[in-house]
């Protein structure tokens, strides 16, 4: 049987690509954190970094990313659609014993992820979204040259209270998603044992806290005002 | 007999008369009955109470009555074997009900388990799942040639975890998805921890996996409700080792 017609085969991809996004999404934290001001110029000399990496990188790296993100979506949704016949009809009485909100609603909160991806694009990527604070039509000054104020954008977008009320509640989903998600990556490729799976369960739930917890600190200290452009 | 109290109880019992028949809820009292006996013994009771009555018993599957051929099969309100840890339905007493108790009793509940009648379900998949590769065909000769095998006693032992499967099918009931894979893991593991299973090991998993989504079973999603279902206690480490094996046999 194809790989890619099995039930373990499409779990397999499901967890790679799902795995391969909680990477991104470690790496892209610790990217805006830069907005803090640890690196020197903060997230603008940090976007600049980054915009000034070859064309072709940039260009690979983004296909690539939209294919996991697409072999995610795909499977995801052939999988959820298969199991959803798996009981014809429901019990009378429900009596969950080991499944949680997080593990019955990953369609859900990975739909929602989903949704929040087009809209942060269309944000911050194409910023079309508030085009008159767009980065790429603002340059400031940074060292000896002018680059895009990302800053001023991130900073713009998050004082007003629907955008940031967007993205908390989009990390919210993405808590929910990983803590359930990040374990099951485990079990998936079988590098779990009846000793390592506690550990991991919770492991995985403290990454994906973390990963809350960060991503919402840049809105929220925006919107407090404790963050200023 | 006097020095015992009796219970009454409810039952609301899914009584269905075949395969085609939609189906639908009972409600009877169980009379008479006390804290010695077991679940299959009280259904029992309210059997012959129904042909006294002239009715059609509550039909249920059942055989050894002492928790290991795994042919008794309910959902006992919402859960698998009524939900006390590692025991099937005929080891489960009514000292864990009271007087007065409402008990829900339903047929496992599966796409892959067709209901054949009131709380009896096809589980002939299972089988299928077995035939297409739950076996060693090597020549493991006889008893003393299985003793001049040496296997160190951690994977014995773990073999036999795996073994303990009776082929219940309450992990199927249990999976919100109506997956296969504590079943077909737990013989998946049990057959490639040992010599003379390793040989086949790759064929065995690709054919059973397959099998198993032929048959209507869903895909896992790690919800481990199958571990909580089982009777036997059959961890879901065995499901990994499985997703393990299947990998390894992409490269083999
Ligand atoms: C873009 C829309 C998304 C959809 C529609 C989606 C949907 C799903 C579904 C249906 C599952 C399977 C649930 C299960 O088997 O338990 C899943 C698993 C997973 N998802 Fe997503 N998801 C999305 C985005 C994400 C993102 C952004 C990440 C990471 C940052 C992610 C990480 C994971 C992980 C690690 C798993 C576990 C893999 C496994 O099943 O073993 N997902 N997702
Ligand atoms: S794994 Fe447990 S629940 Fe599933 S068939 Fe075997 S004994 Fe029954
Ligand atoms: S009747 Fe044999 S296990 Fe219950």
């Amino acid at each position: 049987m194809q790989f890619t017609s099995s039930s373990i085969g499409r779990k397999i991809l499901m967890a790679i690509t799902g795995q391969a996004m909680v990477l991104f999404a470690v790496v892209h934290l610790l990217g805006n954190s830069s907005i803090f001001g640890w690196l020197n110029g903060g997230i603008n000399a940090y976007a600049e970094h980054l915009h000034s990496m070859p064309l072709p990188i940039i260009m690979g790296f983004r296909l690539v990313l939209l294919a996991i993100v697409c072999v995610h979506i795909w499977f995801g949704i052939q999988l959820t659609i298969e199991n959803r016949g798996g009981r014809p009809q429901e019990y009378a009485v429900k009596s969950t014993q080991k499944a949680t909100f997080a593990s019955e609603n990953m369609i859900w909160t990975g739909s929602l992820l989903a949704l929040f991806l087009v809209y942060h694009l269309a944000h911050f990527t194409f910023q079309v979204i508030n085009p008159e604070t767009a980065a790429l039509s603002n340059l400031v000054p940074l060292h000896d040259m002018m680059v895009p104020n990302v800053m001023g954008m991130v900073v713009a977008g998050f004082k007003n209270f629907f955008v940031s009320f967007i993205y908390a509640g989009a990390m919210v989903a993405l808590f929910l998603h990983l803590s359930h998600g990040i374990q099951s990556f485990f079990q998936t490729m079988g590098w779990s044992c009846d000793k390592s799976q506690p550990v991991i369960i919770k492991v995985g739930t403290l990454v994906a806290l973390g990963l809350f917890l960060g991503y919402v600190t840049i809105p929220l200290t925006i919107f407090a005002g404790i963050l200023k452009g | 007999m006097s020095d015992h109290k009796t219970m009454t109880l409810t039952l609301i019992v899914w009584r269905q008369k075949s395969a085609n028949d939609p189906g639908k809820f009972e409600t009877y009292t169980a009379k008479n009955i006390t804290e010695h006996h077991s679940f299959l013994e009280m259904l029992d009771c309210v059997n012959e109470d129904l042909i006294h009555a002239d009715k059609d018993p509550i039909v249920f599957d059942h055989d050894c009555r002492e928790g290991i051929c795994g042919m008794c099969s309910q959902i006992i309100n919402g859960a698998a074997h009524g939900g006390q840890e590692r025991t099937t339905v005929c080891q489960l007493h009514m000292r864990k009900f009271k007087d007065g108790d409402t008990i829900y009793i339903e047929p496992w509940r599966a796409r892959a388990f067709p209901i054949i009648r009131d709380l009896i379900v096809d589980r002939s998949a299972l089988d299928k799942i077995i035939q297409s590769g739950g076996y060693t065909s090597c020549h493991t000769g006889g008893v003393a040639d299985g003793n001049a095998i040496l296997i160190p006693k951690a994977v014995a032992d773990e073999a036999m975890d795996a073994a303990q499967c009776i082929g219940c099918g309450a992990c199927v009931a249990g999976c919100p998805n109506g997956a296969a894979m504590l079943f077909t893991g737990a013989k998946v593991s049990q057959l490639a921890l040992l010599p003379q299973g390793k040989g086949e090991a790759s064929m065995r998993v690709k054919n059973m996996t397959k099998t198993m989504t032929e048959c209507g079973f869903g895909n896992c999603t790690n919800h481990y409700e199958c571990m909580a279902a089982c009777p036997k206690g059959i961890n879901v480490k065995f499901i990994a080792r499985m997703n393990r094996e299947f990998l390894k046999a992409q490269f083999a």
